[in-house]
């Protein structure tokens, strides 16, 4: 079953790259993101991170950010269970 | 809608002719519109004419200006502060005679406080720098250069500080940092108007449903 988080941050998502209605719900473990999706650029990236923490009521730091926890929609799903349940 | 200039007041005494985009039938009600910030504002660009058409068709002029730095203006936007950003808007105002404002984002903290006004999705000054200033550690990690945030803040106090390509200088970071959206405007949320914020998106995008919601919202709030 899907938790909170994982809604959340699919949620997120559709708003940041303007998905359709739904097509979040098709992400897996292992949809690419960062590095995969080119209108993912650093830019867009500090977009997310920040409505992440708006939304999942959390605080990320910068030194926090890496390439394997934005690669993959798995990746970055572990990282904000582990940020909330850390908070 | 047109193209048309208004005269922006310098720091330094004089003016100079910036642009505005403008939908003028000399009617009695006439809005301001404060845009959306830096790479926000691109984002907001088209929803924000969009409005601006709706508005027109339901009988609002409105009145779009370039803050001075930014869009067509020749202004280096690297000698631009808060101040000359809020007289630069006072000024627009006075010159289209406009009877109420809107700001979108971080535009509504350059409002008019004398018109009566609408604050769709306000930011503070903090967080649109908190997240410029990431995107700047990011692209440098990206590059193989280490930054910290807060090295960065003191380096931009000290000496001003290119922010995702956007040079800003150290008066303005030093004024920009604590500003805020005043209370006295109307808060229109983006759960009023419905679906997610464009500025958000990853690529400039548009919505015909948030630019009907919005128009919809400020025309029966200006009322006739």
């Amino acid at each position: 079953m899907r938790d909170d988080t994982d809604l959340l941050l699919r949620r997120i998502l559709t708003d940041v790259l303007g998905l359709k209605e739904g097509q979040a719900d098709t992400f897996e473990a292992d949809t690419g993101l960062f590095g995969h999706l080119p209108e993912l650029d650093s830019m867009a990236v500090a977009g997310l991170l920040t409505e992440m923490e708006d939304r999942l009521d959390i605080v990320i730091d910068d030194d926090e950010i890496d390439g394997e926890m934005l690669e993959t929609f798995g990746g970055l799903l572990t990282f904000a269970q582990a940020k909330r349940a850390g908070a | 809608m047109t193209p048309a200039n208004w005269p922006c007041p310098l720091p330094t005494g004089g003016f100079v002719q910036e642009h505005a985009l403008v939908a003028d039938d000399q009617r009695p009600r006439r809005l301001l519109i404060v845009p959306a910030l830096f790479d926000e504002g691109n984002k907001l660009r088209r929803l924000t004419v969009e409005t601006m058409r709706r508005l027109d068709a339901a009988g609002v002029d409105c009145f779009l200006p370039d803050l001075p730095g930014c869009n067509e203006s020749q202004q280096p936007l690297d000698r631009q502060t808060p101040t000359i950003w809020l007289g630069a808007m006072a000024a627009a105002a006075r010159h289209f005679r406009a009877t109420h404002a809107w700001g979108i984002r971080g535009g509504c903290l350059f409002t008019p406080p004398a018109l009566p006004s609408w604050h769709y999705a306000p930011v503070k000054a903090a967080s649109i720098l908190r997240q410029m200033t990431r995107a700047r550690i990011l692209a440098s990690r990206e590059a193989g250069r280490e930054e910290n945030r807060e090295d960065l803040a003191v380096a931009a106090r000290g000496r001003g500080i290119e922010l995702a390509g956007y040079p800003l200088g150290a008066d303005f970071y030093r004024e920009f940092e604590g500003l805020a959206p005043s209370a006295g405007a109307v808060a229109i949320t983006q759960e009023q108007i419905g679906g997610g914020g464009l500025w958000l998106r990853a690529e400039p995008g548009e919505d015909r449903d948030q630019a009907d919601a919005l128009a919809g919202y400020l025309a029966s709030g200006i009322g006739g």
